[in-house]
Order: C-alpha cells, then sequence, then structure tokens
C-alpha cells in the first residue's frame, strides 16, 4: 500500500486516489495539420519507463483536485508529488539499477 | 422505509412522489456505548471561488460570520453556520434548512462583481452522527484515514472514504464524529456502520 502526498490535503492512503497515466503530454495545438501517425502517438504511445516516473494522479475521495507524482516504476518508491503546472522535479539517485547507466 | 414523509408533486400528466428525507431519516442505531443516528435537515451550500483574492475571502466572510477556513482539514464556525474546506477553491456551508435561500441570495448579491459558484446541495448529502467510546475504532472498518487523537485532531474535517463511499468527515470531539455522505449512499454506510457496531459490541 502507497502513501501519496495529495498537494493541498496532505498525506493519504492510496486508495483515496487514482492514477491516470503520464504526465506532461501536451496536447498538439497544429491538430489540423497532423498525419494520422503523429495523432496515433500522441493518443496512444507513452515512455513506458523503467524508473522515475512522472504520472497523473487525482484526489478522488478528498479535494478531486489533480496533481503529479514523481514514481519509481521499478520499486514503486514515491518521490514526491507537485501542482500542475510546476517543473517536475529532477531525481538525482533513481534506485533503479539500469535507470542509472 | 416506512417512517419516510413523501410530498406529492404535480409533474404535469401523472403526479410524481418526490421523497423528502434520506434513508436513514428517523433511525437511529444503539450498541452498548456506542450510538449512531442522522442528523436530517442541514442546509447544505457548496462555494467555489479564488481563495488568492483577498476581496472574495473578506465578503464570504462578512457573509457567513465567520472566516472562511483556507487551510487545508479545517473548519470555522458562527452560531448555526460552519463552514467546511474541501479544497482549494472549494468550501461548504452547513447552515439551518430555512436560511438557505437567504443565504444563497446574500452570497450572489454581495459577490455580484466576484468570480464565484454557490450551489444548494442540501438534498444531496444527509449526515449521520457516531457517538460513543468505540468511534474511532468504528471508523477504521472502512476508512483508511490517519485518525489518531494527535493526528486527526477534534475540530479537523476532511474528506476521505469509507467502504466505496466518499465522505466528509468532521470530528467534533473524541467520541463524536459527524459523516457527511451522499443520499444514494446512506443505506450502504448506515448497514456498513451497524454492522461494525455489532461486530464492536460482541
Ligand atoms: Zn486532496
Amino acid at each position: 500500500m502507497l502513501v501519496i502526498e495529495c498537494p493541498w490535503c496532505g498525506k493519504r492512503d492510496q486508495t483515496e486516489f487514482s492514477c491516470h497515466g503520464e504526465a506532461h503530454i501536451a496536447r498538439p495545438l497544429n491538430t489540423e495539420e497532423l498525419s494520422e501517425e503523429e495523432w496515433g502517438n500522441y493518443v496512444f504511445f507513452r515512455s513506458n519507463t523503467k524508473g522515475v516516473h512522472y504520472e497523473r494522479w487525482v484526489h478522488d475521495h478528498g479535494c478531486r483536485r489533480w496533481f503529479n507524482v514523481a514514481r519509481n516504476t521499478h520499486s514503486d518508491h514515491i518521490y514526491g508529488s507537485y501542482k500542475p503546472g510546476e517543473a517536475a522535479p529532477t531525481i538525482d539517485a533513481p534506485d533503479t539499477p539500469e535507470a542509472k547507466s | 422505509m416506512g417512517d419516510q414523509q413523501s410530498d406529492v408533486v404535480n409533474g404535469g400528466e401523472k403526479d410524481v412522489t418526490i421523497k423528502t428525507t434520506s434513508p436513514a431519516y428517523n433511525r437511529q442505531r444503539i450498541e452498548g456505548d456506542n450510538t449512531l443516528i442522522e442528523l436530517p435537515w442541514i442546509g447544505k451550500i457548496n462555494l467555489r471561488g479564488n481563495a488568492e483574492n483577498k476581496r472574495f475571502i473578506e465578503k464570504v466572510a462578512a457573509v457567513v460570520g465567520c472566516a472562511l477556513p483556507v487551510e487545508a482539514n479545517t473548519q470555522e464556525q458562527h452560531k448555526s453556520i460552519t463552514v467546511f474546506w474541501l479544497g482549494p477553491d472549494e468550501w461548504l456551508i452547513h447552515c439551518e434548512i430555512d436560511a438557505v435561500a437567504e443565504l444563497m441570495e446574500k452570497i450572489k448579491s454581495d459577490l455580484s462583481s466576484i468570480h464565484h459558484a454557490v450551489t444548494d446541495v442540501s438534498d444531496y448529502y444527509t449526515v449521520l452522527q457516531l457517538q460513543g467510546p468505540d468511534v474511532t475504532a468504528l471508523l477504521r472498518k472502512g476508512c483508511p484515514l490517519d485518525l489518531h487523537p494527535e493526528v486527526f485532531k477534534s475540530s479537523h474535517c476532511t474528506q476521505t472514504r469509507f467502504g466505496h463511499a466518499s465522505v466528509l468527515l468532521h470530528k467534533l470531539d473524541k467520541s463524536t464524529f459527524n459523516i457527511q455522505i451522499r443520499w444514494s449512499y446512506t443505506e450502504y454506510l448506515w448497514d456498513y456502520l451497524v454492522s461494525a457496531m455489532d461486530a464492536i459490541d460482541r
């Protein structure tokens, strides 16, 4: 069971939240010019990182706000949470052996 | 169910029956020293606005008579009004049921030039009150929140989970909690708490 810090409510049990995939994926602005392949890449393709992953979570049973979490997909270690609009934190020492090389 | 009041409203071609009370109306459950009741007829107003706008904060405070809580998981009270923090731009006002319309009009007119939203949610939720020496143990049956008295103190409030239902938990004192829940989940929460009370009593 993970303990996740909502940037507004504080530390809560994982079951108050739900995860909605990779964060910082910007919708293309030139939508009318996109090829089908470019659309497909935007809609379906994700980095599928092993190691430090920046992802979107929502505090469903709490304040119902969206925010981002830096989590290690290999160890489930959570480095921290940050509000939408804030830059992703740089994680210096990821604890995944593969991610270090 | 038979003790529920109902109004018959003419809905055009045929009459439509609208229940004006929640499924927990008039119910009470006592197991040992623990009691579960419903607190009916509480007016509830949802308020949205920008907490960083000083004018918004001041105008709302002037209407409700107490400060608008901007700290997470806190509430403020003035006479029969309680204002709960729900999120960084969202609050819930509890008041007397007969005061809802007037309070909403006052907020709307006093904040007419300020970006905000008010919604009457009086009939969307109801409030159950759980009281007794075992309240914390009973809540732990379905709630993952850290309810240690040093962490979740008297007067604290928060939205959290009980079983599968979203609730607003308000700790009045060490043996009394108010639990606000959607009407449609009331039966579920009631039965869940009653079975928890049965288990404690044994
Ligand atoms: Zn939250």
